[in-house]
Order: C-alpha cells, then structure tokens, then sequence
C-alpha cells in the first residue's frame, strides 16, 4: 500500500499504455512481464495487457519469410492501436515494430502504432523521465548485458564501435536503485549469440557465444546479469547452467520494480 | 546439377571442437578489433572521415564508368596496358596471353582478392606457369592448398605448429620448430631466391585514381613491391570498384585502410604506381566479375564501398567463433555474407543466415556499408527466391499462421507450459536438439503470464465493476 502511494506521487503524465509481453516472457519469464506492469502502475500510469496478442511478427520476419509475418504484425496492430504508447519489456521487439514493421500497408494506424511503440526501459528514461524508484533496492554486483537490439538499433546506450561519448540509459536507472554496483566485463558489448532462429540453426556458434558472454560476466565478479532482453538471458542462462556457471539472472524491469533476493 | 548450399554451420561446429585454435583466432582478431578502437580514438574525425570516404566512394560508384574511361586514358598516358575483363575466364585469358608473349614460365605474386575470385592458380599452373605468393600468410595457404580464411590476415586460422608442419613437408625445414620469427626466415629463405629469378610479377591494387592514371597497393611485408619491380614485367589485377577519383581522396583512404585492417597507423609499404619503370612493362586488367551487375541491385549495390580492410571480420563475433574457411567462399564474414550470394545464390544462401544480425560490423566498417542491414535484406531475397531450407520455411509458415490466430496461439503456447513440466526431459531434448546440445532449456513455470493477468486483474477489475 505504502509503495503504491509513494509511486502516484511520482510527477509525470498519465498515459494509457498497452503492454506487450513477447512469447518468450509469457511462457518462461513471466516474472519479468508482471513486474513491467507493476513498475508502470506503480509509476501511475494506466496500463492494459491485451488478451489477444500474440507476437509482433519479428521471428518470421528475421528469417526472410516477411509475407508469413503479416497476420502477426496485423493482429499486433488490431490490438494496440488504440493506445497512447505501446510498451515492451524487449528491445528486439521493438526493433522489429519501429524499424521493420512492413509485411502489412502502412495505413495511418499502422503508422501510429509503430512510433508510438517503446522498450521499457527508453519508456522510463525518455518518455516518463522516472527520477527515482524509491521502493528499488538491490544490494548486488551485475553485470549489464545489452543487446545488440537495444544498443545499436534502438540506441540506449553507446556502443564502442563507434568512439561516442559514454551514455547507458539502462545504467541511469539502475543506478536509481539502492545498494546495487556494476561488474565490469572485458567485452561488454560484443552479442550473446542468441539471435532467433540463429540459436537453432547455428546452434554450435549460438552457445559458444553465450558460453563466452556469461563466463566473461562472471570474471568480472557479477553475481547477476541483467538485461531489458529476456531472449538474450533465456540463452545464456541456458549456457551459464550447462558449462556450470555460477550466475544468476534478471530482468530490469524485476530489480526496478522492486525485487529482492 | 543443383549446387549444394554451403553448411556454414556444421563447418564452425567443428572449428569450435578445436578450443586451441579457436581460443586462439578468437583472442587474436578482438586484439585488433581492439588496436583498431585505440586507434580511432586517437582521431576526434574518425566519424567524420567515414562519411567522407562513404561519399567518396557512392560518388565514384555512382559515375563509375566516366571515371573508368579517365583512368584508362590517363593510364595509357602514363604508358600502361590497360585490359578488360569482364569475368574470371576472361581475366585469366588476358593474364595467361600477356605471360605467353613474354615467355613468362614463373610468377611471383602479392595477394590479390581479385585473383582468387578468378581461381587464376589453377587456370594457369597447368599451362606450366608456377605461381608463387609472397604474401607470407598467403604462402602458407597456397603451400597448404586452402583458400585465404581472411581479406588481410589470410592464415589467421593457423596456430605455429600448423605452420611448421606445412614448412617441414614443403621446405624441409624443423617440423617442431615453435618460433615465428624462425618460420618466417625460413620463408625468406625460400622465397628471395624465387624472388629474383621470376619472369613476371603480380599485385592486386588497394585504390585507384582516376585523375592520375595511378593506382596504389598498400603492404606491410614489402612483397608488393618486390612482385612489382623485380622481374619487369608487372600486371595489376584489380576490381572495377576500386576507383576514385581524386589523388586528394587517397588523404582519407589512406589514414583508414590500416587503421581499421590492423589498428596501425598506416601499412609498412603504400606504393603508388604511375608507369612502368625503363626497359619494363605494366598492365592493368580491370576486372567486372560481377561488379556491375551487383552496382546494378537497389539494396545491395553498396557492398562495392568495401576497400577491403577487414574490420567486419574482426569484430564479427560468429567470424570469430566459426573461422574464414567455414564460409566455403572466396570472401568470408559479414562482408563475404553480403556478397558471396550476387555470385551464386543457392550456393551461399545460407551465409546470410549465419549472422546474428547485432549490427558491429555495420558500425565499424570505414566505409559505412550497412552489412546487417543488408544481411537482413538477403534472408527476403533468399526466402522469395525458394533459397531457404524446407523446414524452416515451413516452421515459419506454420509460426505465422499461428500468429496471427490469438485462440490457436493460446492452446500452442498453454501446451508448451505442461510439456516442459510434465514431459520426460530426454523428450524435451530430442524435440529442441539443437538447443539442448550445448545448453539448456527455459524453466518450467506455475503459470503464463497472460493467465497471471486475467486471475490478478481481469478478475479484479471485473469485481471493481461489480462494487462500483
């Protein structure tokens, strides 16, 4: 009770958002779904979950086969066009709706639905510029893990290809949250390796990548990775527990909700 | 007959198998990934000098045959051979003539990406010319009868005791020799004497300018350079993209090409070549290949930017993982990806797919060629093209109709739920074989989240309403 007070305090506008959970997160993840939802609640927002969704079309698409992704990506915009802002705990997702979206006309809905749809976590930073989550805390060392979707598609953090000044939405709001520190890997941009169908289909590649990715995080002393993707750590958790990394794994949206261990 | 598609990913299985090698190609390309950042930084116009170059280039591309007809006028000024080559056949053809009139029974040569596109080793060795590469990466592939595994570092596959193996059984050298700096003179040793007394020499070109008739091949080992001038006769092969216009534009090219390929300032030898030298002959065979038909595809026409420096491979995390030979094709890694299916589409229809599409070979390309976006690009091409294998067209049928069904949707996803809680786990994992092998599966959950929504606030909503 307490929290949700201290939350609609928080200033900021109201907005109706229809939530996204990607398939992954509904079937295996769905702390992280139902933590996005408090988190937007909490923060005084007025948020719906569509019972008809499915997915946004991204694994058809990202395979060549755009034509079979057009039921998914018209049924994504039957559910959502009526919202202010479309937000998703996924940076690939969003990818996908923002800049790929294209198996299906692009009627003026379309169009609404695809610059209106944001990644939890440039939703807080950008959109509802959160200044504080006073109910976060989370006295651990983690490892940020960004996914190539969030940092070279959708830009939420800077990425060392390029020589940018340093800039990580992500770390801005963790760095809200109480008690909790970074672990510095030595390639903290390179790609887990999940890529889709890629986990599959390069499954050799996919899992040394993700193997690498989670012992690297590891050396450097992270007790927990974390990432605004769940597909990524789906992956290497799936990695760290075969090779017998000790490592855990959560969601961003968990530790600014409010998680503890 | 069909031809096969290369198995791009059963050939970095067993690239992976080898941890040694692995380890070893994995580490030594992220250091230069990591000499080429040092460097970048070390230049506040890095981004500046990208877009500069990118420009310089699409403006070439752009008026590719004026500036074509430039060079070889100027060229011919400046008393070089200028031929056309309009394929591989043709070059070899031309190749093969020019040695003939001269009599020319050995050839010694620095690497040409251009040459292994053509396969000339093998269209001219059985006419009894011997082909030697001076490149010492080069060599040791020649020696071991492989194709170059990168543009620029053509062994970076081979750890030392590959390498004196290959040494030991061609030069009859140490087998056990463990050091490079030994290997190497070893090399020397054979090579100076091959060297000098050669009929003819060949380069490849790394840019060529328009305004001057010149063009330019950047070397660390100096074997360009001795290719070129020592026997008199020299013939460069190169790319009709190679071209730019200005000498001026070699300020940004120059300052790059190193700078990326290897995190150094410049390469060891940038030798600009404008004539042949008294009592010697020179001549260009500007190659096609395929060039003008690709300058020709609205979405991939861009590829012919590239100059070459293999930044892409270098910081391409799957390259790194899988090896240059596992692409089965003249040119590997993200930029091989993008081009290896304009020369045929079937056989490198799986090299699009073999790519996580991250976006850091995009980023670190000099020339600001989009290659992840063109990758994702080639899997529409491929799949409208019938090039992708039945079962996943199918899977992705069946998935996109799914999709698009909320109902039938629900039902799939509320099973998978139950099978990964009930089913025997040696089930599970035949079922998601390939993801199992190396890893393991999600965590069974108590419930969905969608059926976590409608018990925790569909229901509650429903009885706000009910009060209200």
């Amino acid at each position: 009770m307490q929290r949700a007070e201290e939350a609609r305090a928080l200033p900021g506008v109201r907005m109706k958002i229809g939530l996204f959970i990607p398939c992954y997160i509904d079937a295996f993840y769905p702390n992280a779904g139902i933590a996005t939802l408090e988190l937007l609640e909490k923060l005084g927002q007025d948020v719906e979950y569509p019972m008809n969704q499915t997915c946004c079309g991204q694994p058809m698409a990202n395979s060549g086969c755009n034509k079979d992704a057009a039921a998914a990506e018209a049924l994504f915009v039957k559910n959502f066009a009526k919202y202010d802002a479309i937000v998703m705990p996924s940076g690939s997702c969003t990818h996908h709706v923002r800049d790929n979206f294209d198996a299906i006309d692009q009627t003026d809905e379309v169009r609404h639905v695809r610059e209106n749809t944001f990644e939890l976590v440039e939703f807080l930073h950008d959109v509802l510029k959160v200044e504080d989550f006073p109910w976060a805390e989370f006295p651990h060392k983690v490892g940020l893990h960004n996914s190539c979707g969030t940092l070279r598609a959708l830009r939420t953090a800077s990425m060392s290809e390029l020589g940018e000044p340093f800039f990580s939405k992500p770390m801005d709001l963790l760095n809200k949250v109480r008690g909790i520190s970074f672990a510095t890997p030595k390639r903290p941009d390179e790609c887990c390796g999940f890529g889709g169908t890629f986990s599959v289909t390069e499954e050799a590649v996919s899992a040394k990548m993700g193997t690498d990715k989670v012992r690297d995080h590891h050396q450097a002393g992270a007790e927990y990775i974390v990432s605004a993707d769940t597909s990524c750590m789906m992956h290497q958790q799936g990695c760290a527990e075969r090779a017998g990394v000790p490592i855990r794994f959560i969601h961003i949206a968990e530790i600014l909700n409010g998680a503890r261990e | 007959m069909k031809v096969k598609p290369v198995n791009h990913a059963k050939a970095a299985e067993e690239f992976i198998e080898d941890t040694a090698h692995m380890d070893f190609h994995d580490e030594r390309l992220w250091d230069l990934r990591q000499k080429r950042d040092e460097q970048m930084h070390i230049l506040p116009e890095w981004q500046e000098l990208r877009a500069r170059a990118s420009a310089i280039k699409e403006h070439t591309l752009a008026n590719l045959p004026e500036y074509l007809e430039q060079f070889e006028a100027n060229a011919k000024k400046n008393g070089i051979h200028v031929h056309w080559a309009a394929d591989g056949a043709e070059h070899n053809r031309i190749v093969g003539e020019i040695l003939e009139k001269h009599g020319a029974r050995s050839l010694i040569k620095s690497k040409s990406m251009v040459t292994e596109e053509c396969c000339m080793r093998e269209y001219l060795e059985p006419r009894g010319v011997v082909v030697t590469e001076t490149d010492l990466g080069e060599r040791i592939q020649q020696l071991d009868n492989q194709m170059p595994s990168h543009i620029v570092v053509p062994a970076v596959h081979k750890l030392i005791p590959d390498v004196a193996k290959i040494f030991a059984e061609h030069y009859h050298t140490d087998p056990n020799d463990k050091s490079a700096q030994s290997l190497a003179w070893q090399q020397r040793l054979a090579a100076r004497p091959v060297i000098l007394s050669a009929d003819a020499g060949m380069t490849g070109g790394n840019f060529v300018v328009a305004e001057t008739g010149s063009f330019v091949v950047c070397t660390n080992e100096g074997n360009a350079d001795l290719s070129a001038t020592v026997p008199g006769l020299h013939i460069a092969t190169i790319g009709i993209e190679r071209l730019v216009p200005r000498m001026a534009d070699m300020g940004v090219f120059i300052r790059m090409l190193s700078r990326s390929a290897l995190g150094s300032p410049i390469t060891q030898y940038t030798t600009h070549f404008r004539g042949p030298q008294k009592g010697s002959e020179m001549h260009v065979v500007l190659v096609d290949n395929g060039r003008s038909h690709r300058l020709g595809m609205e979405d991939f026409w861009t590829s012919l930017k590239c100059i070459r420096c293999g930044a892409c491979m270098n910081t391409c995390p799957v390259y790194r993982r899988s090896g240059g030979l596992s692409y089965g094709a003249v040119y590997s890694g993200p930029i091989g990806a993008i081009i290896d299916p304009t020369f045929n589409e079937r056989k490198y229809s799986t090299l699009p797919f073999a790519s996580t599409m991250n976006g850091s070979c995009t980023n670190v390309c000099p020339v600001k060629i989009n290659i992840h976006e063109q990758l994702y690009k080639w899997r529409r091409v491929l799949a409208e093209h019938h090039e992708l294998p039945f079962v996943k067209r199918e899977v992705m049928h069946m998935a996109g109709k799914l999709m698009g069904q909320p109902t039938l949707y629900r039902a799939a996803i509320n099973s998978t739920e139950v099978a990964l809680s009930t089913m025997p786990r040696f089930v599970l994992y035949n079922w998601l074989n390939p993801w199992g092998k190396h890893r393991e599966l999600p965590h069974p959950v108590k419930q969905t989240f969608h059926s976590w929504y409608k018990q925790n606030r569909l229901k509650t909503k429903k009885k706000e309403g009910e009060s209200a």
